[in-house]
């Protein structure tokens, strides 16, 4: 009976972690125009979009080899199995050990090295410039995220990110880990937007290769290689996305269906949220970025201090 | 009878004589160097029959040992579950690597070939004798046996200028350690009153005794293992050894360094708690620095050689841990700490041969290390291609490979001391977790830079036009080597009884207990999430190629320009350039930039490097400075031999009168 409670709800992870990324991009994309008085596209644009791409041709480097045609998948797959490790709301992740956090963030280190070494075999300048602050960035990224699980492991005391995001002490918003859990939530927001290549890091609506990192990266992936490289963006996006979602939001009614009401508002609300980030502010100077990610950082820093007191 | 020692001996002794047939055949002859490769092959074979009846051995440990005619000490050699652990990558490597050097270092084109071959096998006989000594004596006899071959080796090119320069530095870096070594192993005779390996001074010391005990061996073994600021002789010395011999320097000479280190943090049953800080900051530095050294390389072994600093650093700071948790008693952070450790030794042992054997391939078909004179070698060398991208996804510590589970156990301890460590130990091991972080981060960037420069993109150079895949003597310990990397990272369990032995050796006081490595880390999740992401990728990434096999191809889509040239491709330098600015406070890179005057200035150009902060801006104005200052203690070096006669009976009296 388990096995088969187990089996279902595997499956609605999966059918949630694969169907529903694209509408997050969708609600992005509204939220700016509302922002910006425009009608907008519709929310499924996303999707039609990559319907689009996978029906197209596909036009290929001559300088490429082998590394730039399995990069898009090998990007999709090892993200969708990061997926499978990210516990969505009240419900379990599908896969989870103790541990599991290190293989979660390896795994977008594993994408990241097959679409940087992508961009380096189009031999273009412009996709090594993306390649380079992509690496760059995440040199950054990454120091902030594991001091980030470091104060949350400190906090739940489990090393897994199902038990540790579901740990009844993370949602004490009213203990005395209140501040610590605010600035990690804080840090994990600014890691989320630089993972993700939104501005203020990066901006995903133009192509210009002085401003770019991640659009610039993919300029000669062309159809449905484009499409999968678009569609794993959506997928990290997604996925970063429930993790801050159930650090902040508790989702502890008991009821499965309020759960997950809650749940997708909360992926609602950090949408948007990005979406309002994007439309109040300017993409820094590259050189500031690294000020950012620091400060990133530096909340880890003080929240572990504060755990520490 | 310690027939698993005997058979080490054995294997010892047939590796050491085996460059001895070369000898006395004609000069340039490649049947010296086939006899040459058989021997080590045939020792090597002997050796791991020892390993197996050690294995299948109930006794943890056995000893050889025999009265013999040195002055001091006797000739005592043993197994355990440590010397074991370090003899699999000596044997391994020293097969592998022979193998290779008949392709790559052919006696016909070598005049040093046979110097090389006499050199391999002494160095291996001596790696061999290091790990097995159980006397202090016999132990330097190795250690200084090992240090002379390895100079001869990296000389194998002395009529190149740096070749002659990296030597040198290795021969004053390697003697100033084993110096250190000399004065821990005379304090640890003192301490526990015979020169007898690895004693454990359970009785009550003076602190003092046992702190310099363990900082001596510390810089002496560290001088070896690389670790920062004790890394000046390695990274000239990996990248000016022919390359399957630095692929021997990296893979596993380090660890001879790595294994003195571990047995030095042993001595105590319960050593101090700064043992394990130190260690864990050391290692820290070494892995950050040390890859960041990498990144702003722009020669192809230089990059892997200062990787390999970082690599040591991990397996330091994994070191470090177990330390701290045997201070503190926690069996879970030693068990974690030092298998982690051990496992990155062996795995590291494996992807890092495998990339300098990779780049062996690329100087041989181009006869260039410049990373800005390669490129495009995707095409034109596919098969030595995969084996790098393999040994470049391990090394990052990336999924599904083996590199990934060593680096995950170290994490694991690291994060346990967060989650149920008090006092303030735990914040120093919660801080060591994001720099290990940004170590696998700054890994990828070097990598994939390395393989992006290299082998990416289109070539550089005609000679980058015209490479092709070596031979099959070549590509076949590469391809060993990365499927030892796949069977590792899928199935890391197969380490674990290995690992387990190690561990026990280190710390007695597990013994006992059934293997708790399983219990307290998830192999067998790592290992199923592996085989997922193995299966997937692989399947998706062979369908997506085929898929796009008959896609038109046209030029690089360089926003609208139509005819890109290789010179355009973005370079080495220009790819670290914001990676390295993050790091310029330790790099200091070495700008000669031109100033622009005026509305039309003249050609100019622009040149960067990133020398070795701490040996071209430290040890060495350091030296020269004393050079300087300590000229006119020359004049005590006269030349007549008299005048030395007196120095030594001045010298005998004086000692005469001091030890009365």
């Amino acid at each position: 009976m388990t096995g088969s409670v187990e089996i279902e709800s595997v499956l609605v992870h999966f059918l949630l972690l694969l169907g529903l990324p694209p509408l997050l991009l969708g609600v992005i994309q509204k939220t700016k125009a509302w922002c910006g008085g425009r009608t907008g596209a519709p929310l499924l644009q996303p999707y039609y979009d990559l319907l689009r791409l996978f029906r197209k041709e596909m036009v290929l480097s001559t300088t490429t080899s082998w590394v730039f045609r399995a990069a898009p998948v090998v990007g999709v797959v090892s993200i969708a199995l990061a997926g499978a490790l990210t516990p969505f709301g009240a419900a379990q992740a599908p896969l989870r050990f103790g541990g599991d956090l290190v293989l979660f963030a390896y795994l977008f280190a594993l994408a990241r090295f097959f679409l940087t070494a992508a961009a380096l075999d189009t031999g273009s300048s412009f996709e090594g410039m993306g390649a380079a602050r992509e690496v760059t960035f995440a040199c950054l990224a990454e120091p902030a995220l594991f001091l980030a699980f470091v104060v949350l492991i400190r906090l739940s005391g489990s090393l897994s990110l199902t038990p540790m995001l579901q740990a009844p002490i993370v949602h004490d918003f009213h203990g005395l880990p209140t501040a610590s859990l605010w600035l990690v939530a804080v840090g994990l927001f600014v890691v989320l937007l630089a993972e993700n290549s939104r501005v203020p890091v990066d901006d995903p609506n133009t192509h210009l290769e002085l401003t770019m990192i991640h659009e610039v990266m993919v300029l000669d992936h062309s159809g449905p290689d484009l499409a999968f490289v678009v569609y794993g963006a959506a997928l990290k996006l997604w996925i970063f996305g429930a993790l801050l979602v159930g650090l902040v939001v508790p989702m502890r009614t008991g009821n499965p269906l309020a759960n997950a009401a809650i749940f997708f508002a909360g992926m609602l609300a950090v949408s948007v949220a990005v979406g309002i980030v994007e439309s109040s502010m300017a993409r820094l100077r590259l050189v500031r970025v690294p000020k950012l990610l620091v400060g990133a950082i530096s909340l880890a820093v003080v929240a572990l201090v504060l755990v520490l007191v | 009878m310690a027939l698993d020692v005997l058979s080490e001996l054995v294997a010892a002794a047939c590796i050491g004589a085996s460059g001895v047939p070369a000898l006395l055949l004609r000069r340039g002859s490649p049947a010296g160097q086939r006899a040459a490769c058989a021997l080590v092959l045939l020792g090597s074979l002997a050796g791991a029959i020892g390993l197996a009846i050690h294995v299948s051995a109930t006794e943890p440990a056995s000893l050889f040992a025999r009265a013999w005619a040195l002055p001091i000490g006797r000739f005592a050699v043993g197994m355990d579950g440590l010397t074991a652990l370090f003899l699999l990558p000596i044997l391994g490597i020293a097969a592998l690597g022979s193998i290779y050097g008949l392709g790559y270092w052919r006696a016909a084109e070598h005049p040093s070939a046979a110097r090389v071959e006499l050199c391999w096998g002494l160095i291996n006989a001596a790696m061999i004798g290091v790990v097995l000594a159980r006397d202090a004596l016999l132990f330097l006899v190795a250690w200084e046996a090992m240090a002379l071959a390895a100079f001869f080796l990296i000389c194998a090119e002395e009529d190149r200028v740096e070749v002659r320069r990296a030597g040198w530095v290795y021969l004053v870096a390697t003697h100033a350690g084993t110096l250190c070594l000399i004065g821990c192993f005379a304090l640890l005779r003192l301490a526990s009153g015979s020169f007898e390996l690895w004693p454990s001074l359970a009785r009550e010391l003076p602190a003092g005794i046992a702190a310099g005990a363990f900082v001596l061996g510390v810089v002496g073994f560290g001088m070896k293992a690389g670790i920062v600021p004790l890394h000046v002789w390695l990274p000239g010395a990996h990248a000016n050894a022919p390359s399957h011999v630095s692929a021997l320097l990296s893979g596993v000479l380090l660890k001879t360094g790595v294994y003195g280190i571990v047995r030095v943090c042993a001595l105590l049953p319960h050593p101090p708690l700064w043992w394990g800080g130190t260690l864990l900051a050391l290692g820290g530095l070494s892995a950050v620095l040390g890859i960041a050294f990498a990144v702003a390389q722009q020669e192809l072994k230089r990059v892997l050689a200062y990787s390999s600093i970082e690599n040591v650093g991990i397996v330091i700071l994994g070191l470090g841990l177990a330390c701290g948790g045997r201070a503190l008693g926690r069996s879970d952070w030693v068990v974690l700490g030092l298998a982690g450790a051990l496992l990155h030794v062996l795995n590291h042992a494996l992807f890092k041969p495998l990339l300098f054997l990779a780049a062996g391939s690329v100087l041989h078909a181009t006869a260039t290390r410049e990373l800005s004179r390669l490129g495009g070698l995707a095409r034109s060398m596919p098969r030595t291609f995969g084996l790098f991208c393999v040994g470049a996804v391990a090394i990052c510590g990336l999924p599904p490979l083996n590199g990934f589970v060593s680096e995950f156990a170290i994490y694991l301890g690291l994060f346990r001391t967060a989650a149920l460590g008090a006092g303030a130990s735990w914040v120093w091991a919660a801080l060591a977790a994001p720099v290990l972080a940004m170590t696998g981060a700054l890994a990828l960037g070097a990598f994939v830079k390395l393989g992006g420069v290299a082998f990416a993109g289109s070539p550089r150079s005609p000679a980058a036009e015209g490479a092709h895949d070596p031979g099959l003597c070549m590509l076949g310990p590469m391809g060993l080597l990365a499927a030892a990397c796949l069977v590792l990272g899928v199935q890391p369990g197969l380490a674990e009884g290995w690992l387990w032995r190690a561990v026990v050796a280190w710390e007695p006081g597990l013994s006992g207990s059934a293997s708790r490595l399983s219990e307290l880390a998830p192999l067998a999740s790592i290992s199923q999430a592996s085989l997922l992401l193995l299966v997937a990728s692989v399947a998706g990434g062979a369908l997506a190629v085929r898929r796009s096999a008959r896609a038109p191809r046209r030029a690089t889509w360089d926003c609208g320009y139509a005819s890109p040239s290789p010179r355009m491709q973005y370079t080495a330098a220009s790819f670290s350039e914001l990676l390295a600015s993050l790091f310029d406070w330790a790099l200091w890179p070495r700008t000669v930039g031109p100033r622009l005057r005026g509305l039309f200035p003249a050609a100019t150009r622009f040149e960067t490097r990133v020398p070795d902060t701490i040996l071209d801006r430290g040890v060495l104005p350091l030296l020269s400075w004393l050079d300087r200052g300590l000229s006119r203690a020359r004049a005590l070096q006269r030349g007549p031999v008299q005048v030395y006669l007196l120095y030594v009976l001045g010298a005998l009296i004086g000692a005469l009168a001091l030890g009365r």
